[in-house]
């Protein structure tokens, strides 16, 4: 039980970076291999806030969701559209992105790594205990937990219940559709980018507030993201979430019951499963 | 098998006189220059084998660490147990073995899976080997003593680097080849005539990562110790996808090109600016993306191409300018 809990609120900050993800590869059609560095950029923004300023991270998420959206949107504009614009089918697109985004991927892990080092670093938020059924869970993942919900819910809210997001879910069924009824598509992939940026950097503030973080960790988590992707099915947010916490508390349980050094061996047994069973995701149609 | 060309035997003599020149290196010098030299032929031969996958099919491989690290590991166990030839050759079979399985699981499916799985395979296969190796024995590294000295290293990479780039040549010559050709054009077209996608690709990359494991058992005895972080490095996987990309796969001879300015310049990078190798690679991979998609060998071919256009002439007005 201590467990599941445990592994679900991990999950819900994997829910954030993986929603972000999947925006991005499934409605931009850019898989993102330098997401994970957003997502390391905005615990560190979130430590610097906190520690300088007495930012409260959770009023950071104000001021760090911006700025990653617009970041996200010049990265897209500038550097990715043209990789679009050149690819002569979606094979090449995939090849061109994800060098050009292994690219990025490294150059900001060194400019990160030169700007803070390349040591651990954490910082003490709400470092209470809170009660869930009779045992104690610490207050700052708890509120994380909380707060990835509530955003979450919004971009819900957001793609289900606007025109804009109807646009965004429609690129992401099949672009060249979307344009013949007259979704400027272009607009919408770029929105989507700098949207998985922005809830990327908000599970990466989430983050900071519980976990120790480092210059170069960001692949891990990419890396993490990509098969919560791939399991819940490619831009697809409620599969996201659900892997997400199937993937939380998966690790949990592995890093629990055997051993903490394979935490990783646990997701690479769910993407196999995944691949094999369901290729197409959890909530992913059969293609033809 | 068609009868060697005047021009391929050309080829094959000029191939066979550099790699003899390139082996009395070790009688002029045993330092500085082996070691930088043992770095050149070692990324040569990891660039030619990743190359023999990725070039034909555009598959984004970052699974050479995990075969580099398997071929180095299976070293480090069995010295005490086997001889060292067996023991390359093991190593090689298991990277092979990873390889097949890896393929079996991805290569059925579309090419972002395979990328994606071979993300994480170094690190995953780092972490199962050091568990297992801590459950088991209870502790965490392996010593390989040897009475290899870099040179006898730089010699048996330097003839792998040769076998690896004759089976390149081989395969490019027969049925196999010729069918990674059709499916790295139009995979769809391929299908259609009767060319098993999925199973030839699973072969060529169990071709390709036995030559990376080989290398890595090859390359076991320039170090006394090895331990899982070190022989599963993931910057071995990144380093031969610059490289090879930056020299260009259309050629088997394209990786090459790649291999030797880059290592100079990690080379250069290294001592000056040692915590800055992130930024470079980083901004590799952004110049082969923007300036050099078919790499430098491609560049190459466009201007000799250009060259050997007649400029002087008007050209005629073809088909395709006039519609």
């Amino acid at each position: 039980m201590e467990t599941i809990v445990t592994g679900i609120l991990l999950g819900g900050t994997y829910a954030l970076i993986s929603i972000g993800l999947t925006l991005q590869y499934g409605v931009a059609r850019i898989m993102n291999l330098a997401n994970g560095e957003t997502f390391v950029a905005a615990c560190f923004v979130a430590f610097w806030l906190f520690t300088s300023y007495a930012v409260n991270p959770l009023w950071g998420i104000l001021i760090i969701a911006p700025a990653a959206f617009f970041v996200n949107w010049g990265i897209y504009s500038l550097l990715l559209r043209p990789l679009v614009d050149r690819a002569k089918n979606q094979g090449m697109l995939e090849v061109d992105s994800i060098l050009a985004t292994f690219g990025l991927l490294f150059l900001f892990q060194g400019l990160m790594l030169r700007g803070f080092g390349g040591a651990y670093t954490s910082y003490q938020f709400l470092a209470d205990r809170f009660d869930i059924l009779g045992t104690f869970y610490g207050l700052n993942r708890v509120v994380a937990f909380g707060a990835a919900c509530v955003i979450a819910a919004a971009l819900y809210l957001f793609l289900y219940k606007t025109r804009y997001g109807t646009a965004v879910r429609a690129v992401a069924v099949n672009p060249n559709s979307a344009k013949l009824v007259g979704i400027d598509v272009a607009k919408a992939a770029a929105l989507a980018f700098a949207l998985g940026g922005a809830l990327t950097a908000c599970g990466g503030t989430l983050l900071s507030t519980f976990y120790s973080f480092n210059a170069s960790m960001g692949v891990v988590f990419t890396m993490k993201a990509l098969i919560i992707v791939i399991m819940g099915g490619v831009g697809d947010v409620r599969g996201a979430v659900i892997a997400a916490l199937i993937l939380g508390v998966a690790e949990t349980a592995v890093a629990r019951l055997i051993d903490p050094g394979l935490t990783l061996a646990a997701t690479y047994a769910l993407f196999v499963l995944v691949l094999l069973f369901r290729p197409q995701g959890i909530f992913g149609r059969q293609q033809a | 098998m068609t009868r060697l060309t005047h021009r391929e035997i050309m080829t094959a003599i000029v191939a066979a006189v550099a790699l003899a020149v390139a082996a009395t290196l070790p009688l002029f010098d045993q330092g500085y220059y082996l070691s930088l030299s043992l770095n050149m032929v070692m990324y040569a031969a990891l660039c030619t084998a990743w190359t023999l996958f990725s070039g034909p099919t555009h598959y984004v491989s970052l699974a050479t660490a995990a075969f580099f690290g398997i071929g180095t590991y299976t070293v480090g166990l069995g010295l005490d147990h086997m001889p060292f030839p067996l023991l390359v050759l093991t190593g090689c079979a298991a990277a092979a073995i990873l390889a097949g399985l890896v393929g079996a699981a991805t290569l059925r499916i579309s090419g972002v899976y395979f990328v994606i799985f071979t993300f994480g395979l170094a690190e995953l296969i780092r972490q199962i080997v050091s568990y297992a190796q801590i459950k088991l024995t209870g502790k965490m590294g392996l010593y390989v003593f040897t009475d290899f000295t870099e040179k006898h290293v730089y010699w048996m990479l330097l003839a792998l680097t040769g076998v690896v780039f004759l089976t390149g040549w081989l395969i490019n010559r027969s049925r196999l080849g010729f069918a990674m050709q059709i499916i790295g054009n139009d995979e769809t077209v391929a299908k259609h005539s009767g060319i098993d996608t999925a199973r030839l690709k699973i072969v060529l990359f169990m071709i390709s990562g036995a030559f990376i494991g080989m290398a890595g058992a090859i390359l076991a005895p320039r170090y006394p110790y090895v331990e899982p972080p070190a022989a599963f490095t993931p910057m071995t996987s990144f380093l031969v996808v610059i490289m090879a990309l930056l020299g260009g796969t259309r050629r088997l001879w394209g990786p090459l090109i790649g291999v030797i300015p880059f290592m100079l310049l990690m080379d250069f990078i290294s001592v000056r600016f040692p915590n800055d190798t992130s930024i470079v690679m980083g901004i590799a991979f952004l110049v082969i993306v923007y300036l050099l998609p078919d790499g430098i060998t491609g560049r190459l071919e466009q201007l000799w191409a250009y060259l050997k256009k007649p400029q002087t002439q008007p050209q005629p007005v073809t088909a395709e300018e006039r519609a």
